[in-house]
């Protein structure tokens, strides 16, 4: 009997420590295989004519409409790399390494993917690229969350992840990564521009209530539009949380006209933010004085595509934007020239910041001389260009962010055409939204992954 | 154990499992034809399989139609990572962790749902399922991080692990004692994984168990009648089927250390129903063609666009080529749903019984070709 148990607690420690002994036995050849990556890296394509770009948008779900024009952005930066169509934003970019003739020789083609705006959709796809189409980057966006979850997948995999719209300050923030890069502005960005718009236009004793889209890119916005308001001498009311894609918003308003609030600001984007402030229009909150003061309606992160969505409700409502087709700089008017030619309407400010990324990689490549991750990395890292549509630009090494110009928009009143929706209000200076990259923490990580 | 004829013999279980582990274990090879052998594909069709089989063995056996069974795949995901953050990144302890704390998950369900049958049974399950899925995005978020849902970081406590070796600069990856489970190995992990499991639910519908499971199915009034207490047997069958998606769940984080609420979500439970109904409810083969067939479709047929498609019609003179791509674009890309239901209505209309019951058809027709199309109604198995 004694025996018996004896042979058992034996042989289970015997089994523990050979199972530890066989995990560091097969664990020690990855120490010495790690250093023989920059020989190889994944998907090299230097024996193949072609190089294969992965765009993933979101093709269904809330931010549908913006992933649709992401993807036609994507497709005529493809055009233009390779040397098709009338060059865009190549004739006005500076510096530029790029020959017009694909990239170090090599024809771009791309392969596209619905990311649902789900994360684990997006990854899948995502590895659908990698593993079997063989990209060499991936692209795409509209959802911090979405965003954030590929990003860290391109690090895992050591494939680059040229974001697309993402706006929370996460995705540079407390969640940056080296193969992750953003040109798009952030919430703390929208935060300083609006501000002294805000001051001038609302005053300083105004009580804000907030809803929020509950993920990543709600929660910052939040926060850095709450500091800025707060540091205006605003008081919040409320902050509430709505989930994404909720669709009706009629029980998130009704508390709003009873709490005492003489501002509404909407941290909602895509179909959530059209419905919301159509709903929030139609309870007649516009219409209100709350403390003798008008009830005023503000979206921090604003879109064309979203304004033609909510129509004549967008009318005075302010907010702030990447970009907008209405600017009159070179780079801005021979983007939108081409773009026009082949949609037959103006881009969004996803459309650009992806047609950006798409083109600022592919430039990258050409410095660098390889497509080699962490020499395209080091090439893209505190690299200036201008002529892109917002100014001189920075890409910030230290968390991947590109520093430019924000503007603060208002909805028009009097649109000359379906998609004169917007009027810019200020352009702020890239000084002025400019912040230290240690206030959101995070690290990027290393160069060389296994 | 009681043995009667109708319950076949070791040996013809061996070669099942012999025939069902060489088409597993030799998918990337049959799979390259159709474009689907890359890694991350193959473990969805082993998980996703892991999932329709333990499904089917609550519904194909009982008859208990479980609309709610994402949330257990979703709580074994979030198990499975907590597992990577907390203790090790070795993926054993994450398989049993969400595999227990989902069957804990499924006994709590169980216990309430299995108090009614039938529709109410489903609805029940149903809400339960989408009050998980709004907890994972509301007051649970601590535990579920919402949205942007729950990932590794650089300084998680992961004890086991820093008592042996020291935190690496990037984030480290799931392993099998030091066998990376991503890419292939982590395919042949699943693969693994799935002819156990397919071995369970071969056993169970083999067993005395199983034909008691199916009574149940066939009538459950009668089987209370005569004096046999339904109840523990149903839970213990829901608590299988729940730890089987936990399974499932904590694979798909071991592949891909991420796990968000959208598992949970009613279209994941859905999801299921179709891959096995799709399949053939109730037997033994047909969920896993089901979870492929979906799987496929959605990987594979929603990146197809207009260029891919006229790659494939190109054999075509050039104006019936455009005809025919236009005509089929709408199936393919986007609109790969409109396929998959247009394809479901089919089955279900012309083959209640799913694919098997098709394959069965066809193999009769091939057998005996002249009594062909005048068969004798479908004997269905189960």
């Amino acid at each position: 009997m004694s025996d018996d148990r004896n042979k058992l607690t034996v042989s289970r420690r015997g089994l523990m420590k050979g199972s530890v002994v066989a995990g560091a036995a097969l664990a020690t050849p990855t120490f010495f295989t790690k250093g023989a990556y920059a020989a190889t890296f994944r998907n090299d394509p230097t024996n193949s004519p072609t190089v294969t770009f992965g765009f993933n948008v979101p093709q269904t779900g809330a931010y549908a409409d913006e992933g649709a024009d992401e993807l036609r952005a994507y497709k005529l930066a493809v055009k233009h790399i390779n040397g098709e169509g009338d060059g865009g934003m190549l004739n006005t970019m500076k510096p530029l390494a790029l020959e017009g003739n694909g990239v170090l020789g090599k024809k771009v083609e791309f392969v596209t993917g619905d990311t649902q705006t789900k994360s684990d959709a997006a990854r899948a796809s995502a590895k659908r690229m990698i593993e079997k189409d063989g990209v060499i980057m991936f692209s795409g966006g509209s959802s911090s969350g979405v965003a954030i979850a590929q990003q860290s997948l391109a690090q895992e995999m050591g494939v680059v992840f040229m974001c697309g719209l993402t706006h929370s300050n996460d995705t540079t923030g407390k969640d940056k990564r080296r193969y992750g890069f953003r040109h798009f502005f952030n919430a703390y960005m929208s935060g300083a521009a609006l501000g002294p718009v805000l001051k001038d236009e609302y005053g300083t004793e105004r009580r804000a209530y907030h809803l929020t889209a509950d993920y990543t890119w709600g929660w910052t916005q939040e926060e850095s539009i709450k500091n800025t308001t707060e540091a205006l001498g605003w008081e919040t009311v409320a902050a509430v949380r709505t989930p994404l894609g909720a669709g009706d918003f009629s029980q998130y308003i009704t508390p709003v006209l009873n709490s005492g609030a003489d501002v509404l600001i909407l941290n909602h984007y895509g179909k959530d933010m059209v419905n919301s402030l159509t709903q929030a229009v139609q309870f007649g909150l516009r219409d209100k004085m709350v403390n003798g003061k008008q009830f005023e309606i503000i979206v921090p992160l604003y879109s064309r595509l979203m304004a033609q969505g909510a129509g004549e409700n967008v009318k005075g409502i302010l907010g702030s934007t990447n970009w907008h087709w209405s600017l009159q700089d070179e780079g801005s008017m021979a983007f939108v020239k081409s773009f026009g030619a082949e949609y037959g309407f103006p881009p969004s400010q996803a459309a650009h910041t992806c047609y950006v990324q798409t083109i600022l990689y592919a430039n990258a490549c050409q410095m660098a001389g390889s497509f080699a991750p962490p020499q395209t990395i080091r090439a893209l890292e505190d690299f200036e260009f201008d002529g892109m549509g917002n100014g001189p630009t920075l890409y910030r090494g230290a968390d991947h962010q590109c520093f430019k110009k924000v503007l603060v928009v208002r909805g028009n009143e009097n649109p000359t055409s379906q998609f004169d929706l917007l009027e810019v209000v200020k352009e702020v200076p890239a000084e002025a939204v400019t912040y230290d990259p240690a206030i959101f923490g995070g690290e990027l990580g290393p160069y060389e992954v296994s | 154990m009681p043995t009667t004829p109708s319950f076949p013999k070791l040996q013809s279980e061996l070669a099942i499992m012999a025939v069902f582990a060489a088409a597993v274990l030799t998918m990337p090879l049959w799979m390259a034809p159709f474009g689907a052998a890359y890694p991350d594909l193959l473990q969805k069709f082993a998980i996703y399989g892991i999932f329709a089989i333990g499904f089917n063995l609550l519904f194909g056996l009982t008859g208990y139609l479980s609309f709610g069974h994402a949330a257990f795949l979703g709580v074994g995901s979030y198990a499975a990572v907590w597992s990577f953050k907390l203790f090790t990144m070795n993926v054993l302890p994450a398989v049993v962790f969400g595999t227990l704390v989902a069957s804990l998950f499924a006994v709590l369900i169980g216990f309430v749902a299995l108090r009614r049958a039938g529709i109410y049974f489903s609805i029940l399950t149903l809400a339960l399922a989408q009050m998980s899925y709004n907890m994972a995005y509301s007051v649970l978020t601590p535990i579920t991080n919402g949205e942007t849902g729950l990932q590794l970081t650089q300084n998680d406590p992961r004890m086991i692990d820093h008592m042996f070796v020291d935190r690496g600069a990037g984030l480290p990856s799931t392993n099998l004692f030091g066998l990376e489970m991503s890419g292939y190995p982590g395919f042949y992990f699943c693969a693994v994984v799935l002819i156990i499991a397919f071995f369970i639910s071969l056993r169970i519908f083999r067993s005395p168990f199983g034909l008691k499971l199916r009574a149940i199915k066939s009538n459950q009034t009668r089987m209370g009648y005569t004096g046999f207490n339904t109840r523990p047997h149903l839970l213990f069958a829901f608590i299988i089927s729940g730890g089987f998606a936990g399974l499932a769940g904590s694979l798909l984080a071991i592949t891909d250390p991420l796990a968000g609420a959208e598992r949970m979500q009613w279209t994941a439970s859905g999801e299921v129903v179709l891959m096995t109904i799709l399949g053939g409810a109730g037997t033994l083969v047909g969920p896993l063609l089901g979870a492929g067939l979906i799987k496929y479709f959605e990987n594979i047929f929603s990146a197809f666009n207009d260029s891919t498609l006229h790659e494939i019609f190109a054999f075509l003179p050039d104006g019936l080529e455009s005809v025919v791509v236009f005509l089929v674009s709408p199936f393919v890309g986007e609109g790969w749903h409109l396929t998959l239901g247009a394809l479901f209505m089919v089955i279900v209309i012309f083959l209640p019984g799913g694919i098997m019951e098709g394959l069965r058809r066809l193999s009769r027709l091939v057998r005996r070709p002249s009594a062909g199309r005048a068969d004798q109604p479908q004997t269905q198995e189960g």
